[in-house]
């Protein structure tokens, strides 16, 4: 018969329609959030999931992986007197690795003897031409650069990030990414245990 | 593993004696042809030898030995090794080379291709134009000489980023702070744009005859695009209509072009990567596959053996999201907005989740590096992947062909429209799908095995009719076929390291070339790769599967009604990414 083929296909539609509504009421009757909760939003991008499994953005929003990546900050970490330790030595690999260069650090040198210092001097990123592939903060032997979370950086002109607009804190870091931090700490620990141990070490007469 | 270039199965030298020879250069392979034999040894290929399908062609400019070459890779539709063949002419203008599209059609745009960046001229070709670049452009710009208006130095990493440090835009080095370079005597004033003649004058042309009793007609030049939401991007096509019949059309494109081919040249081995999410970006995974594939036979290196299942499973889920799409955006096309496609979208969505999870990145997913991937997929991410393989995408799929392969009007619009034979499918290098709707079973998984294909236990999807119902149905079979890869990959899984080298950013080849295919869920996704030995390739070509499927369009649009061309242009299934590179 003609016409059956639509048919056989509109129930598909129809089932769905139905099973938007009915996981919508075992949720309520079951006093649980579907809609703008953790949960809700776990069980909607789970295999499980039925009906419409729209994201209510930007009411709620999908649950960032730790891996997402989006432009780089420097990491710099907080000592105990309130200054700030930046981890960035200025070696320049990020700069070196970066696909589309845009990357650009400036060096310092101590001022009584000229020779290089291991501080940046300033570090810009044009962010307009960034790609966000990763590359700075896989290639970095200092853990100093790492991809950031933030996303809603919109804006109307064109942006290059300076030094001062690049820095955010090791605790940012390790909020956004706590497993990545707490194996780069334990290898960081361990490595100092094992520099302590070897000064400590009697030298061979 | 058998590498399709270094296992040569016909000697060209001994078959020719005097005219042929062996490539001799270290690292090379193949052989030299002289150009006045070219067209005499092709054809001898083709009929006598049965390397009917010419995959790829492209140009090489060796500018310290003043030639220029074009390299031409030859297959078996049957399966096994290719050949690769060469022809070097003096690097002095006009250069000139006869055309090989009377032998094979599927030369014909990456013809036109050399003669836009290289400049290198072919004789006897049916409509040689440029095709990238817009005409009245100055300069073939593949050229090694050639450079660009933000020019900075030969290779990256650039001295300005760093010991130096000084910030500039780009923009600033060009006085009209734009992406242009203009012929010296250039006034935009005065110019006018006249060069639309040539491509109009291409055309086929409808000549009216006063026959008796048939009203007489006149045909009509309607151009298509390049914004137009059915072209799937930023595709111009130009068609000449009687009525409703398509007498004729050319595909104009160009408006994405970017030159990824010279950014490669300019680029690390590494920094190439992302890039090449950016090609073909629905298959970011694929693109890198092949890319990586290409730069490990130049390298000689093996693939950790867990990475090799990884590489496999994010390949297959690439390709399922692509079918899914494509299923969703035909539809779209044949008119049923949003229902079908956002059904397709859902599950892919899900995919989408797990490659942001292991990547990143959704989409410009970055993931393989030389010798495995970047990080390792978590016992979670498994876990999901497994959910998705094992409960999810089958039902799913089910469920879509129950929507709408029996709809009647979707089965009255592609049932036996735009039908490609399996002779012209091959004669216009056609791969993928298309190829194999086409009733020729030649998928690259099974012809020429790459990384750990071998291994699996799956058919290879084909349909004999060749028509766009055909088309349409065999990308639920690769679905089908996927799935099943995926099921014995995530089962088979081995534990160990997830790459076989050192983090290294400073990749140097030794002095040679490789192509290396694989099978993109758009058809055969080519690189091919010159190495002089230093830290960036002398030259890196992308053979598209969009761009060389596109030259059949012609071919299958012609005495057709021009509402179908809409869906042809779907079901080809390109990505202007890929297509302009």
């Amino acid at each position: 018969m003609y016409g059956l083929g639509i048919l056989k296909g509109l129930s598909v539609t129809w089932k769905r329609y139905w099973d938007t509504y009915i996981d919508d009421i075992s949720w309520a009757m079951s006093g649980k959030k579907r809609y703008q909760s953790e949960e809700g939003i776990k069980h909607r991008s789970s295999k499980n999931t039925k009906g419409i499994f729209t994201i209510q953005y930007p009411e709620e929003q999908l649950i960032t992986p730790e891996e997402f990546r989006f432009v780089p900050f420097l990491v710099y970490d907080e000592l105990a007197d309130g200054t700030k330790n930046i981890r960035c030595t200025s070696c320049g690999i990020c700069a070196k690795v970066c696909p589309p260069q845009c990357i650009w650090i400036v060096r310092s040198n101590d001022p009584v003897t000229g020779k290089p210092v291991p501080v940046p001097a300033n570090y810009y990123i044009d962010i307009d031409i960034c790609m966000n592939c990763g590359f700075c903060a896989e290639y970095c032997p200092f853990d100093a650069i790492k991809m950031d979370h933030d996303f809603n950086i919109a804006s109307t002109e064109r942006s290059v990030y300076n030094l001062e607009k690049l820095l955010k804190p090791a605790s940012y870091y390790a909020e956004i990414r706590p497993q990545n931090y707490a194996i780069e700490e334990e290898a960081r620990k361990a490595k100092e245990a094992a520099k302590a141990a070897k000064a400590a070490a009697p030298k061979p007469a | 593993m058998a590498t399709a270039i270094e296992t040569q199965t016909v000697d060209l030298a001994a078959r020719f004696p005097g005219i042929v020879s062996a490539d001799s250069r270290p690292g090379y392979a193949g052989f030299m042809i002289p150009k006045e034999n070219l067209v005499e040894v092709a054809t001898a290929l083709r009929d006598e030898l049965g390397y009917d399908l010419l995959t790829s062609l492209t140009g090489v400019d060796y500018i310290a030995e003043n030639k220029m070459e074009v390299v031409y890779h030859a297959y078996k539709t049957t399966g096994g090794a290719g050949i690769v063949f060469k022809v070097q002419v003096e690097r002095v203008d006009p250069m000139e080379i006869p055309s090989l599209t009377h032998l094979w059609h599927g030369v014909e745009f990456q013809e036109r291709e050399v003669w836009d960046l290289f400049g290198i001229k072919f004789a006897n070709h049916p409509d040689l134009r440029r095709i990238l670049m817009w005409e009245g452009f100055d300069g073939h710009p593949l050229r090694k000489d050639w450079r660009e208006p933000f020019f900075e130095e030969e290779v990256k990493p650039y001295k300005s980023r760093w010991p130096e440090g000084k910030h500039t835009f780009a923009e600033d080095k060009n006085i009209f702070h734009d992406n242009l370079k203009f012929p010296k005597d250039f006034d935009p004033e005065k110019y006018v744009v006249d060069k639309e003649e040539d491509l109009y004058a291409s055309l086929e042309r409808y000549t009216l005859k006063d026959e008796a009793g048939k009203m007489k007609t006149d045909h009509i030049v309607v151009n298509l695009g390049p914004h137009h939401p059915s072209t799937h991007g930023v595709l111009r096509v130009a068609v000449t209509l009687d009525g409703e019949t398509v007498i004729g059309l050319k595909p104009v494109m160009g408006y994405l072009h970017r030159n990824h081919e010279k950014i490669g040249e300019r680029n690390t081995y590494l920094q190439i990567i992302p890039y090449t999410d950016r090609l073909d970006y629905f298959n970011s995974m694929s693109n890198n596959f092949g890319y990586v594939t290409t730069v490990e036979k130049l390298l000689k290196i093996q693939v950790a053996e867990r990475a090799e299942y990884i590489r496999v499973i994010m390949a297959e889920l690439s390709r399922i999201q692509n079918h899914l799409i494509f299923v969703g955006m035909l539809i779209n096309d044949l008119g049923s907005m949003y229902t079908p496609s956002l059904y397709a979208f859902e599950e892919r969505e899900l995919i989408l989740d797990i490659f942001e999870a292991v990547s990143g990145s959704r989409m410009m997913c970055n993931y393989y590096r030389f010798g495995g991937v970047v990080r390792d997929v978590s016992d979670d991410i498994l876990q999901k992947i497994k959910d998705l393989v094992f409960d999810r995408l089958p039902a799913k799929t089910d469920e879509m062909e129950r929507f709408l392969n029996e709809n009647e009007i979707l089965v009255g619009r592609l049932k036996g429209t735009h039908v490609l034979s399996a002779e012209e499918a091959i004669n216009y290098s056609v791969t993928g799908p298309v190829l194999r709707a086409a009733g020729v079973p030649y998928d690259l998984r099974r012809a020429d095995p790459y990384s750990i294909y071998d291994r699996f236990d799956f058919d290879v999807a084909v349909r004999q009719n060749g028509d766009m119902m055909d088309n349409y149905l065999i990308r639920f079979d690769e679905i089908r076929q996927s799935i099943r890869i995926l099921e014995q990959a995530v089962k088979g899984i081995p534990q160990g390291p997830i790459n076989s080298q050192k983090p290294n950013y400073q990749i140097k080849a030794p002095a040679g070339e490789a192509y290396g295919r694989i099978e993109s869920p758009k058809g055969e996704l080519g690189f091919y790769m010159v190495s002089n030995g230093k830290g960036n390739p002398y030259r890196y070509h992308v053979r598209a599967p969009s761009f060389v499927n596109l030259t059949a369009i012609e071919k299958m649009c012609t005495g057709t009604k021009i509402q179908d061309f809409v869906a042809l242009v779907a079901m080809l299934d390109i990505v202007m990414g890929e297509l302009d590179r």
